[in-house]
């Protein structure tokens, strides 16, 4: 098995010499750092698993359930083997299982390349969307079940209505109607304010995070780590009027909404787009308590 | 959606071998959090009825056999009891280190190391917990 090393490719991002600059080596940008950490993960990763698994199956066990068929409303794991091909995701695997064994293996997916957020999975465990996890990452047998806390609709198919209205209860769209002075026709947005908000517009609505949430899960009307980052992306917004931003405040304040968050960091850990949710939801805590309490 | 399985308890109960640091700390804090609470009412509970001492006979606290010097010997005197103190101070400790953790993440410091300063929460709290035992354990087998 050994014998496969036709793979050149030794540390990169070690080896590497990094720019003068402190702000162009990232040393302080968050995201450089989550980054920095994903490809050392990487490589270590592609010397360790790869060749244990060339040639070999994988196994999985998939959450089955289907209301309309007699015999499988009582919900089940089905067993799959499937041949394993490097570089092979959740979801290539799941897709190989419903193409090869069996029709009926029912999911959602599109983009498969973590754009589209509709293939978040509960895979050994965790939230995960099923196109942006290795197989060779994961123990076996790996069980593939649908999103915890939503309702399942049948196999991996879990109801998004109530994580859809939880988002859309935060307003999240551009409220600002005047342009600024002058005679620009644009609202433009300062680099540091897009700096500032780059993380939480990242979100792909997969719905790992309310799922991973144990607020969340006992109380229904929690707005929810998504929801709340997406009021966060707009609040912080600089072109937004201010009172426009104490609207947004008012709505997240409220009884189910940032107060309910006990830091968990739950969903930050589990966000496919390594949005930093539990920060978000404090600074936006921090906010709701300064525009109530004016004693400057 | 009426027809869709709904997975319910028996999920939530499973999940706790899936829960992270700090699901781990949430709920230790909240355990003790409430046992201090439960701590507080005993010990206030206790002292009170002990109190008879404060209209007591001064020459009775000379000889040290007052009712509050006796309860409170007699506690002492008790193996379990001092077990108890080692477990409440640990209770204390933890509380009070998590709760720092707790108050720096409110101010939103150091979120990335929030793992992290659990787990030093948690090897703190046992450094101290046993570093007290022998203290605690004075002429009780110690
Ligand atoms: C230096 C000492 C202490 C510190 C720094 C501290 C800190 C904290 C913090 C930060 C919280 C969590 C608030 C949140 O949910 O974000 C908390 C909760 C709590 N604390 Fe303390 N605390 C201390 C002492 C005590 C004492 C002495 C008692 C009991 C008499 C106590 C009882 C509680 C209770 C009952 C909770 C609520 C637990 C729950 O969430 O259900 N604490 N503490
Ligand atoms: S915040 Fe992250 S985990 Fe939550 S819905 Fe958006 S992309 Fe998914
Ligand atoms: S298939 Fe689009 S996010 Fe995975």
């Amino acid at each position: 098995m050994s014998t496969q090393q036709q793979e050149p490719e030794p540390q990169e991002p070690e080896s590497q010499e990094s720019p003068e600059d402190p702000e162009m080596k990232g040393a302080e940008s968050p995201q450089n750092q989550r980054l920095k950490e994903k490809e050392q993960g990487l490589a270590q990763e592609e010397t360790v698993d790869e060749s244990d698994l060339e040639g070999e199956t994988v196994h999985i066990k998939v959450f089955r359930y289907d209301p309309e068929v007699e015999g499988k409303q009582e919900p089940r794991f089905d067993d799959f083997y499937v041949p394993f091909e490097k570089g092979m995701t959740v979801l290539d695997a799941v897709m190989y299982a419903r193409d090869e064994y069996d029709s009926s293996l029912t999911f959602r997916h599109s983009c498969r390349q973590a754009v589209c957020g509709s293939d978040a999975f509960f895979v050994n465990g965790k939230q995960q969307l099923g196109c942006k996890t290795q197989i060779s990452d994961l123990e076996q047998p790996i069980r593939i079940e649908p999103l915890p806390h939503q309702e399942v609709v049948k196999d991996l198919v879990v109801d998004m209505d109530h994580f859809y209205d939880q988002m859309h209860a935060v307003e999240p769209y551009f409220q600002q109607e005047d342009l600024p002075d002058g005679d620009l026709e644009e609202q433009r947005q300062s680099r540091e304010n897009r700096e500032k908000v780059k993380m939480s517009t990242r979100c792909i609505w997969c719905a790992a995070c309310m799922s991973s949430c144990n607020i969340a899960a006992g109380d229904n009307d929690y707005l929810g780590p998504a929801a709340i980052n997406k009021a966060y992306r707009f609040a912080m917004d600089e072109r937004e009027d201010e009172e426009i931003k104490e609207h947004r405040l008012r709505i997240v304040e409220q009884e189910h909404g940032v107060w309910r968050c006990q830091t968990q960091f739950s969903c930050t850990e589990v966000c496919p787009k390594d949005i930093p949710l539990t920060e978000h939801i404090q600074e936006l805590k921090r906010e709701a308590v300064k525009k109530n309490l004016k004693f400057w | 959606m009426s027809q869709s399985y709904n997975r319910g308890l028996i999920e939530d109960f499973g999940r706790w071998k899936e829960f992270s640091a700090g699901m781990w700390a949430w709920i230790f804090h909240k355990f003790t959090g409430w046992m201090l609470i439960g701590y507080l009412f005993t010990h206030i509970a206790v002292l009170s009825t002990a109190i008879g001492a404060a209209a007591g006979d001064p020459t009775l606290i000379q000889q040290e056999t007052d009712v509050y010097t006796t309860t409170i010997q007699g506690l002492e005197s008790l193996f379990i009891v001092r077990v108890l103190e080692v477990g409440l101070l640990a209770v204390a400790v933890f509380h009070i280190l998590n709760g720092l953790r707790l108050l720096m993440v409110d101010l939103g410091i150091g979120l990335s190391a929030q793992d992290k300063s659990f787990y030093a929460s948690l090897v703190l709290t046992g450094v101290i917990t046993v570093a007290s035992v022998p203290t605690f354990m004075h002429g009780v087998g110690f």
